[in-house]
């Protein structure tokens, strides 16, 4: 498993007496798109949590290209390259949609000089590029925090890509918007995975997006990792089917 | 800058050098006037851009007057000899030891409030919204109680001032000066920051600051050059003011949180915090209310002050600039453009 970009080994979170990740092991192979499925409540995303340091865990080991990441800060592991969107949107809301992707480009080798610096005109001009790139160029100048859902969480991917990480966590990018809209982000999230080579990893309630997106998913249930395999695999796996219907 | 704003800044700049001469008794009044707007503008850079609401900035305020007042003393005399006297001893500065004295004051004022700053943001920057707030208001009480108690610096009986050699009228126009530097320096050096990768930085802490750790932003690092650059100006700004009152002492004059600690953030609120003019048209206001109220309600003043704050942060949280904003967003650059969207490009890769 050497080649893997995201190695998680045995990783296990407990929130008090709640174990909400038990023994849990999967990879996330490098330029491809990897799926996380799972009924509520299933520990998707406190093993995303867990992956990008937002909190510590209780054991278990974290490989990010190799390297042990288990321990690292939330803010060392992004500049590494790599990056999460929330469930719950999240934007710089009284920003416009230009500074809200300025501030997102890469921290990786930020010196303390550079706070003081000025965004260089290529820096605009890929921002503008990938508003456009998401269909939000019009709006450009408008505060974030007075756009729709639906487009924040589009602003929210074009920040992601701004930062051009080597792998991206996606929690739930299709939650909320509304249906129409959808094709348009499966299309420009395959496109950011062929075109920017960016490894994609999401979480994703929706059936349809995630089987046409995923070319190995993985299903949890109870905190535990319960089957993986490609689409079809899982599509016609008894106890997936059985979890999400609640047979246990 | 345009020829418009170039315009109006000289005639600002003009004003400001002719007030002292056109009205020489309220010299002293107008240089207080210059420390509001420095208040206002770096408590805005904590608790309007950086959306950290410090009830405690004025700390460095207090810490800086009397790292200046030590520093003035003890080039000549024993500090602690000085402030035991009560004034007894005759005391007695040459020209050259006063300037010497408070050059080398004002300059460790503005240092030492930043190594201080870095200290305090490594404590307090853990907590956030009104947990920041009442940890740095418990660091402003207890350095007013702190200082209070230490006889050495003169303790709750404060520090009568080395006296200003000039001749009368001189000191007045002396300290009015340097504070209408100090705010104008405080203010272009604002705009310079305000207009780098600094501003988009801090304006994403307020925002969402998990979201800018999440992007892997400094956080910590510009969250602790922020406080350290209220904190350098703070600092001048308390030796300046040390100087012009003649007579220090910890709670109404160097800690006073209830008066200037909470002007700074009243001032700020109510010119419209997050904008680098909102907090110079707040003060202006402000203190123009206070001076009125001062002469006119005497008595009443405070609570003049107290309703004016609670119609502030009740009816009117914009403030004045962010009022102006909603009205007329495209001043300040919001729109939408007319033409739809280009159509998505097949080569998006950059």
């Amino acid at each position: 498993m050497s080649g893997s970009i995201i190695e998680v080994r045995g990783v296990t979170k407990a929130y008090g007496g709640v174990v909400a990740n038990h023994n849990v092991s999967l990879q996330v192979e490098p330029g491809v798109i990897t799926g996380l499925i799972g009924p509520n409540g299933s520990g998707k995303t406190t093993l995303f949590n867990s992956i990008v340091g937002h909190h510590p865990i209780d054991s278990g080991s974290i490989l990010f290209e190799g390297r042990e990441i288990s321990r690292l800060t939330v803010q060392q592991i992004a500049r590494l390259g790599m990056l999460r969107t929330f469930q719950q949107t999240r934007i710089f809301s009284k920003m416009d949609c230009i500074q809200n992707l300025l501030i997102s480009i890469s921290h990786r080798d930020h010196a303390w000089k550079e706070m003081f610096g000025r965004y260089s005109q290529n820096l605009t001009e890929k921002a503008e590029h990938l508003l456009e790139f998401v269909g939000l160029y019009s709006k450009r100048k408008l505060v974030a925090g007075s756009l729709s859902f639906g487009q924040q969480k589009l602003l929210e991917f074009a920040m992601a890509l701004m930062n051009e990480p080597k792998v991206l966590l996606l929690d739930e990018p299709t939650a909320g918007i509304n249906p129409t809209l959808i094709n348009g982000l499966i299309d420009r999230l395959k496109r950011a995975n062929k075109e920017f080579g960016i490894t994609l990893f999401v979480i994703e309630h929706n059936m349809r997006v995630i089987m046409n997106l995923a070319s190995q998913i993985y299903c949890m249930s109870h905190g535990e990792l319960l089957a993986s395999g490609s689409p079809s695999q899982i599509r016609d796996d008894q106890r997936v089917i059985d979890a999400y219907l609640g047979a246990h | 800058m345009t020829k418009r704003s170039l315009g109006l800044h000289l005639l600002l700049l003009a004003a400001g050098i002719a007030a002292p001469f056109l009205f020489p008794a309220h010299t002293v009044q107008f240089a207080v006037f210059w420390i509001f707007v420095l208040f206002a503008l770096t408590w805005d850079t904590m608790g309007g851009q950086m959306g950290y609401n410090s009830l405690g900035n004025v700390v460095f305020f207090g810490f800086g007057m009397y790292v200046c007042a030590i520093v003035q003393i003890a080039l000549v005399y024993n500090v602690g000899a000085y402030t035991a006297s009560d004034g007894a001893i005759k005391i007695d500065f040459t020209n050259q030891q006063y300037f010497t004295g408070l050059a080398l004051g004002v300059f460790l004022a503005a240092i030492l409030p930043v190594i201080l700053a870095a200290i305090l943001s490594w404590i307090l920057f853990g907590l956030r919204g009104p947990y920041f707030a009442i940890g740095t208001l418990g660091v402003a009480i207890a350095a007013a109680e702190l200082t209070s108690a230490w006889s050495w610096v003169g303790g709750g009986a404060g520090i009568a001032m080395p006296v200003f050699p000039g001749g009368p009228g001189m000191r007045e126009r002396f300290f009015y000066a340097a504070c209408m530097i100090a705010t104008i320096l405080c203010y272009l050096f604002l705009r310079w920051l305000y207009s780098t990768r600094f501003s988009l930085a801090i304006n994403a802490i307020r925002d969402d600051e998990d979201k800018a750790e999440a992007l892997g932003v400094h956080t910590a690092r510009y969250k602790m050059v922020a406080w350290s650059v209220s904190a350098f100006f703070l600092g001048i700004a308390g030796a300046l003011f040390g100087n012009m009152t003649g007579f220090i002492e910890p709670l109404e004059t160097a800690y006073p949180t209830l008066t200037f600690g909470i002007f700074m953030i009243a001032m700020t609120l109510l010119g419209g915090k997050g904008t680098l003019w909102g907090p110079i048209v707040g003060a202006t206001l402000f203190y123009t209310l206070r001076e009125l109220t001062w002469t006119y309600l005497l008595g009443w003043q405070y609570i003049a002050l107290g309703v004016l704050i609670i119609v502030t942060v009740v009816y009117f949280q914009q403030g004045i600039m962010g009022w102006v904003r909603a009205q007329k967003p495209g001043w300040f650059g919001v729109h939408v453009d007319a033409e739809p969207a280009k159509a998505l490009k097949t080569d998006s890769s950059s």
